[in-house]
């Protein structure tokens, strides 16, 4: 809870806050340096999630977006945001159209409930948005893993 | 430190133009520095890179955060285009990079 407590005494000095924490930028900050003043669509993408997870510390998710993944149309870049975690840019996977299909999975640590965000870039300038939201019962935080 | 090693995953045998999954799990503390009371303080020491690189070119690529959970597992899709070696290329903090392949028979 280090990184969380930090922050939340100190919200109005982010920066001290995620130096403090060790953290690198806020959740916000995270997002528009990769939206970049573009609208996003949403849909497209299917997130699978369990619903409600026991321990934080080891998340699946799997992430499925839609697309030809030709070289002319295909995912270049997916995005995954916990807007609640000390760290809120968990991962990025950068595809080509050798991938075949643009789905990929992972295993995450998720701080506390919260709705996982997941930004999709495209080779052609799209960028689809989806949320999903995990319950998490012991979070990863000090418990170890 | 303990050794490096990585469960990479792919099936036996594909027919070209196949969509294959791959997976990867990288033995790893994906340590986050947390400084917290009760606990001693380490540096942080994640695997921050994982890529995937498969006839001729880099196929997949990972960037991994402290919010990847220890024992980092990906799995990703690739086309079987060939018969060859799909490596797996893994970097920690700290520079150190780790490499292991696994063949991938396309008929």
């Amino acid at each position: 809870m280090a990184a969380a407590a930090a922050a939340a005494v100190l919200p109005t000095s982010p920066t001290t806050a995620r130096a403090q924490a060790g953290t690198a930028e806020s959740f916000e900050t995270a997002q528009q340096a990769i939206v970049r003043g573009r609208t996003p669509r949403t849909g497209g993408i299917a997130i699978d999630m369990p619903p409600l997870s026991e321990n934080g510390n080891s998340v699946d998710v799997s992430i499925r977006v839609d697309s030809p993944m030709t070289a002319a149309d295909h995912v270049r870049a997916i995005h995954v945001l916990s807007p609640k975690n000390p760290h809120p840019r968990v991962a990025t996977f950068h595809l080509g159209p050798r991938a075949g299909r643009a789905e990929v999975a992972t295993r995450i640590r998720v701080a506390t409930t919260q709705s996982i965000v997941v930004l999709a870039e495209t080779s052609t300038g799209a960028l689809l948005r989806a949320e999903r939201e995990v319950i998490v019962v012991l979070g990863a935080c000090v418990e170890g893993g | 430190m303990e050794p490096a090693a990585a469960r990479i995953t792919v099936p036996q045998a594909a027919r070209r133009g196949e969509i294959v999954e791959v997976r990867v799990l990288v033995r790893h503390p994906m340590e986050r520095a947390i400084d917290a009371p009760g606990l001693t303080p380490r540096p942080r020491r994640i695997v921050h890179t994982i890529r995937a690189t498969y006839a001729g070119e880099e196929v997949f690529r990972m960037d991994l955060s402290p919010g990847i959970a220890a024992n980092p597992y990906v799995a990703f899709r690739t086309l079987a285009v060939e018969s060859g070696d799909l490596v797996i290329e893994w970097i920690e903090d700290g520079g150190a990079v780790h490499r292991q392949a696994a063949r991938l028979t396309v008929s």
